[in-house]
């Protein structure tokens, strides 16, 4: 009893809390990157051919836009914002390099525009949200149909196909004799950047700051405006860079391509464990939750399932899984409650009566 | 003290992302590119352009039926839009699963064509059908008839229903669709040699979506009074245009002809909206190519020119040049003879 009267309220709480294993355990990024393990292992034994290791190179290139697009909306989702323009910003980046390219632009100047072209989209939605203080949802949901009415319109219904072999086929190398996609190592380096970006600058603290309560993060010196436009104009420039891949993967460049993504995107970093309502999430259960989306493709796809099937199995899942999470965090806090309203009863009997005379 | 304990929990969690990462990869970089066994090379994999398109559902009963025949495998799966990127996710599926041959048709020539150099160097061996890639992507080309005498029959059948004059339009499907961008091209040499006073106005594309279709051919009668006739060279787009002519005004004074299946038409051949359009039968369509595809993966054919196989019903065909199989001609369905035909 003595001990404890002696210790120092941060101390106190340090006790109460939960051991430092079940803290880093037991959140939500922990049970997605379980999740997939379990998935991947599971695919592994049962599905036929899924364990070959081609699967992780035809895996890596598919989910490769939805990762790109996935990192800076994390961000943007963690704010309390969402981009829903971005899937349309691919089709307008793989419009203008391919129409750029078209007219002889050499291919590293044609994607630099279109790269900055897309960071100007971006900066736009930014600038709507910001300046003007209007809804980023009511924002992007315009500019969606703004940006690929641009890119659909400019192109029509055709395609430009005649592109070098050679940037394909980079697309596409493998690292040696391996069946890693030569992609991979910028898009970890990115994943990195964006990972310590969000989880060990200011910079990210501010984002996070922003997402919980928007007055207190300005009052604390965050610069609310600046941290969304800076993403916003982000998320343009990192579509763009998707916009770039999509058309040198399938050597195609197209206005409706990745019709329809921003959903996936949206889906898979909220299936990653980030706050739709802003102020939580992490990159690494992002990146887990776009590989499982990605897995479970794969692995209907390899079971002989159509399309069809596969998106209402998906839709089912991610549905269960976002359900699970709310759930998890819900008993979570109402077990938390318990132990604390338990565990306390010793050390503050003592002080209890008093306060409570004093309401 | 909490934040620490998140970055410490987020660096923990990293590290296990790229474990995972890595593990994965490792197990990848091991063993070669040669499977043996998991792969069954006596597999057919049917990939149409999309789902739920009655021309493909009845293309891939026939080829059901030969597989049937033959007595091998045979799956068919697809996307549900009929966009190049779709396709090639299932293009790839085919490759782990080393199907012995892939039949796709294809939604652009060049899109998918990385995908398919990937399956024939695992040992796929791919026969396109109804739409081509470029020839240098797929072993056998199975094509529906022969292109110029699908040009000719819609532009004769046309001619026939609005009196040999008149501005004419064209209901297409995709703008970038390798087999429509010739018929029509050929439609147009052929409106120029054999029949000049009829004008062909606009070609308008509907993307093989029934909605869309059912939009563009209400805009092409407003933007164009005259109209005298609408060709579709596409199932999705005939059957779309016959049910917006059979509730308007036009009924029976714009005429309508292209590439239909019999089962989607009958009722507006019967009503009158439609005096008689052309197809091929897609149901032999997807029997010859499966007997195509199977002649390839038990390597009974290369598919070289002068190549012969054996396609069950249908008796022997032999490989013409680039690899281009061909079907035969197409038949015209009126009102004589559409209830013999069930597809």
């Amino acid at each position: 009893m003595s001990l404890l009267a002696e210790k120092t309220p941060a101390r106190t709480y340090a006790a109460h809390a939960k051991p430092w294993w079940q803290r880093t355990l037991m959140t939500r990024d922990a049970a997605i990157i379980a999740l997939l393990v379990v998935v991947w292992t599971y695919a592994s034994i049962v599905i036929l051919n899924f364990s070959d290791p081609i699967t992780v190179y035809f895996l890596v290139l598919d989910v490769t836009p939805i990762l790109l697009i996935a990192l800076p909306m994390t961000l943007i989702i963690i704010t309390g914002e969402i981009d829903l323009s971005v899937a349309s910003v691919v089709g307008l980046s793989s419009v203008l390099f391919g129409v750029l390219h078209r007219e002889g632009v050499p291919m590293v100047a044609a994607m630099v525009l279109a790269l900055l072209a897309c960071a100007v989209a971006g900066a736009f939605n930014g600038v709507l949200v910001t300046r003007f203080g209007l809804p980023s949802l009511a924002v992007t949901i315009g500019t969606m149909a703004l940006f690929r009415g641009i890119a659909v319109g400019a192109l029509g219904t055709t395609a430009i196909t005649d592109w070098p072999d050679a940037w394909g086929d980079l697309v596409q190398a493998r690292i040696g004799d391996s069946q890693i996609p030569l992609m991979t190592v910028p898009l970890v380096a990115l994943i990195v950047i964006f990972a310590v970006v969000l989880h060990f600058t200011p910079f990210g603290r501010g984002i996070f700051a922003a997402g919980l309560s928007k007055d207190a993060a300005r009052f604390s010196g965050v610069n609310v405006d600046r941290t969304k436009l800076i993403l916003f104009t982000l998320s343009g420039l990192v579509s763009g860079l998707a916009g770039i891949y999509f058309t040198l993967r399938y050597g195609s460049a197209r206005g409706d391509n990745a019709t329809g993504l921003e959903l996936q995107v949206v889906a898979a970093v909220l299936l990653g464990g980030v706050s739709i309502f802003g102020g939580r999430g992490a990159i690494p259960g992002v990146i887990a939750g776009v590989v499982l989306i990605g897995t479970i493709g794969s692995a209907l796809r390899l079971d002989g399932l159509s399309a069809n099937i596969i998106q209402i199995i998906t839709g089912v899942l991610l549905i269960a899984a976002v359900i699970a999470a709310s759930v998890l965090g819900w008993t979570g806090r109402i077990v938390g409650t318990y132990r604390r309203q338990h565990s306390s009863d010793e050390p503050s009997s003592k002080q209890s009566p008093q306060r409570k005379r004093s309401e | 003290m909490t934040s620490k304990f998140r970055r410490a929990g987020s660096a923990v969690a990293i590290v296990a992302a790229l474990g995972l990462a890595l593990s994965a990869c490792g197990g990848g970089s091991g063993s070669g590119d040669e499977g043996e066994g998991g792969g069954d090379t006596s597999s057919i994999t049917f990939i149409p352009k999309n789902l739920g398109n009655p021309y493909f559902d009845a293309s891939d009963k026939g080829g059901k039926n030969a597989a049937k025949e033959i007595g091998t495998k045979w799956a068919q799966v697809g996307p549900t839009e009929s966009t190049p990127d779709s396709q090639v996710s299932f293009i790839n599926t085919a490759t782990q699963q080393r199907a012995g041959a892939l039949v796709v048709s294809a939604n652009d020539p060049t899109a998918i064509g990385d995908a398919l150099e990937e399956a024939r160097n695992a040992g796929t061996k791919v026969v396109t059908m109804d739409s081509d890639t470029e020839p240098q992507f797929r072993d056998v080309f199975v094509s529906q008839a022969d292109a110029a005498g699908i040009a000719k029959s819609q532009v004769d059948l046309i001619a026939e229903q609005i009196g040999g004059k008149g501005e004419v339009a064209v209901l297409s499907a995709a703008a970038n669709a390798t087999n429509q961008n010739e018929w029509i091209k050929l439609m147009e040499e052929e409106l120029a040699a054999n029949h000049p006073d009829i004008k062909l106005v606009q070609t308008v594309y509907g993307d093989d979506d029934d909605q869309k279709s059912f939009d563009k051919t209400a805009g092409l009668l407003q933007s164009h009074p005259n109209l005298k006739g609408i060709i579709s060279p596409t199932t999705v787009g005939i059957a779309a245009a016959a049910r917006y002519l059979s509730d308007s005004q036009y009924k029976g004074k714009v005429a309508l002809t292209g590439l239909g299946t019999p089962n989607q038409m009958r009722e507006y051949i019967k009503d009158g909206t439609v005096k008689s359009f052309a197809l091929w039968d897609p149901e032999q369509l997807g029997y010859l190519s499966a007997y195509a595809a199977d002649a390839l993966a038990s390597g009974d054919i290369e598919g070289k020119e002068g190549d012969k196989f054996e396609a069950g019903d249908l008796g022997e065909y032999t490989v013409g040049a680039d690899g281009v199989v061909v079907l035969g001609e197409p038949t015209v369905f009126d009102e004589s003879n559409i209830d013999d035909f069930d597809f």
